[in-house]
């Protein structure tokens, strides 16, 4: 579904992400770990439009969109739920989902308000409440009900439990494991790496800007050396 | 008692004009983080298609359309030539960009039509009054604040009620994540400007009845008291750039009824003294945006 060849993105003189590979396969949960400053951030923002490549390609559903401004790539199937959630503060919860939903047809978009309220009660309860007024556990889910709302192929994840009580981590977890049961595709950054790793099918670690290893969950946490090395100790 | 109801009447019929003024500067500024200070060249334009049209023999009420739809035509065509060019530069390049809009458009008024006030006439009614008790109302005043708050009240619809002011709202907030929920860019930014036009637009009818003049300098009152309404309410807010108008004017009509004569000509000088305190103490301006987010 996700193709991502040979990413180099630079911010100036200094050079983000350097000759990246990374394979998004139909209905794959995909983990991209590393340490603070590997790229993932960066990854994620390039492919989804918001930052221009300096050289490589990204192909999706089997369509270059190198490049492609994101209200493109949102269009074409291609959400992300971006780092610190970014819900926007002075809307409604209602207001959130609706500008999530703005690419779908009009009547469409109720049924699927219907379906996040039902699915997300928390969301359901505070519906009229500005979402600068959420818990940061609340404000996670809207992030990504909001991007549900436009029925993405592909779903991006940057840092869902960052800045987040254990007990909310908990939470996003099983939410994220509730998407996998759904046959959703999932391309999640995140800082609990080991717990990712054993939700997803396969993985990615980054190291100043570059892909050091790859694999499936299994492999990689079976890899004790990367973790000390990148992401600190397991558990 | 009479007087100050008085002087309330007319400063909320003069901030009635600010508000739209900020409203339009708030409306852009929101999605673009710019600072219009081409703003006023919308009354500028505009004041000559007015006095071109009077002057053909068109009747002010042929002349009100042609007003607003040159307004949002105006602000349309700027964003397309200058500020299309610059989006996602910093902010003093956009600063700059619209000084010279402001500039360019005051020149090329003064290189090719005249230096001189171009002088049409106002509306038969602007003059009128009538009395509400002890009260002498100007019909204009009334036109004003009721053209006003209808405008007002139509664009809390769209921002509220619509996909295109849900987006303008979203966008306002945050670009980038407006963009990644799929909110066109350019839509979003044209959408703007042609709201500023409009708003513009009606401003500058007012504007022009009441001066029953125009020149090519005719931009730069409209365009600071818009920008200083729109600072006083709070810069990003679009609530607080409709206060910021009304507080302006208020402010203004109350000063200079209330000064002695001797110093009356200081109005302008104590309106800015004023806005200096407000920003010691509140430099955001009287609203602020929250942007609150517990973890």
């Amino acid at each position: 579904m996700l193709d991502v060849a040979g990413l180099t993105t630079a911010y100036g003189a200094i050079t983000a992400l350097r000759d990246v590979d990374v394979h998004v396969g139909s209905g794959e949960v995909v983990a991209l770990v590393g340490p603070n400053g590997a790229g993932k951030t960066t990854l994620l923002a390039t492919i989804a439009g918001l930052l221009a490549p300096s050289s490589g390609t990204v192909t999706f559903d089997g369509a270059r969109v190198t490049g492609a401004p994101p209200e493109r790539l949102l269009r074409a199937g291609l959400a992300l739920v971006p780092e610190h959630r970014r819900s926007f503060a002075n809307l409604s919860v209602e207001e959130n989902l609706r500008i999530g939903g703005v690419t779908v047809p009009a009547a469409e978009r109720e049924p699927l308000l219907d379906e996040m309220a039902e699915r997300f009660p928390v969301l359901g309860e505070k519906w009229s409440n500005p979402a600068g007024y959420l818990s940061g556990g609340e404000a996670q889910q809207l992030a990504i009900a909001r991007a549900l709302m436009s029925r993405p192929k592909l779903l991006m994840m940057d840092e869902p439990t960052l800045g987040l009580a254990p007990v909310l981590v908990d939470a996003v977890f099983e939410l994220i494991e509730r998407l996998r049961e759904d046959g959703r595709t999932m391309l999640v950054v995140e800082q609990a790496a080991t717990r990712m790793l054993e939700l997803a099918d396969r993985g990615y670690v980054l190291r100043s800007g570059e892909v050091v290893a790859s694999g499936t969950g299994a492999e990689l946490l079976a890899r004790d050396d990367l973790f000390e090395t990148f992401v600190g100790p397991t558990g | 008692m009479t007087e100050l109801l008085q002087n309330l009447i007319d400063g909320i019929g003069r901030g009635s004009i600010y508000a739209l003024l900020a409203l339009g500067i708030a409306v852009v500024f929101g999605v673009m983080h710019l600072l219009n200070f081409a703003h006023g060249e919308l009354i500028t334009v505009s004041g000559y298609a007015a006095f071109w049209g009077l002057d053909a023999g068109w009747s002010w009420l042929v002349v009100v359309p042609l007003i607003v739809i040159v307004s949002v035509v105006t602000s349309l065509v700027i964003e397309r030539v200058a500020f299309s060019r610059v989006r996602g530069a910093d902010q003093f390049t956009l600063l700059l960009t619209s000084f010279g809009v402001h500039f360019v458009v005051s020149a090329l008024f003064l290189l090719y039509v005249s230096a001189s006030v171009r002088n049409f006439p106002r509306p038969e009614w602007g003059t009128n009054t009538y009395s509400v008790g002890s009260l002498n109302v100007e019909v204009f005043d009334t036109v004003v604040i009721a053209v006003t708050l209808v405008t007002l009240a139509g664009v809390t619809w769209l921002l509220q009620r619509t996909t295109f002011g849900l987006s303008l709202r979203a966008a306002a907030e945050d670009f980038d994540t407006a963009r990644l929920m799929g909110v066109r860019s350019d839509s979003v930014i044209r959408g703007a400007f042609a709201l500023s036009g409009l708003l513009a637009g009606i401003a500058a009818v007012f504007w022009l009845m009441r001066a029953g003049q125009t020149q090519p300098s005719d931009g730069i009152d409209p365009m600071l008291s818009g920008v200083l309404a729109a600072l006083i309410g709070g810069l990003g807010s679009m609530r607080g750039a409709v206060i910021g108008g009304f507080a302006l004017g208020l402010a203004e009509v109350l000063l200079r009824s209330r000064l002695p004569d001797s110093i009356a000509n200081l109005t302008d000088g104590l309106v800015f003294a004023l806005i200096a305190v407000l920003f010691i103490f509140r430099p955001q301006g009287i609203v602020s945006v929250p942007h609150a987010e517990r973890v």
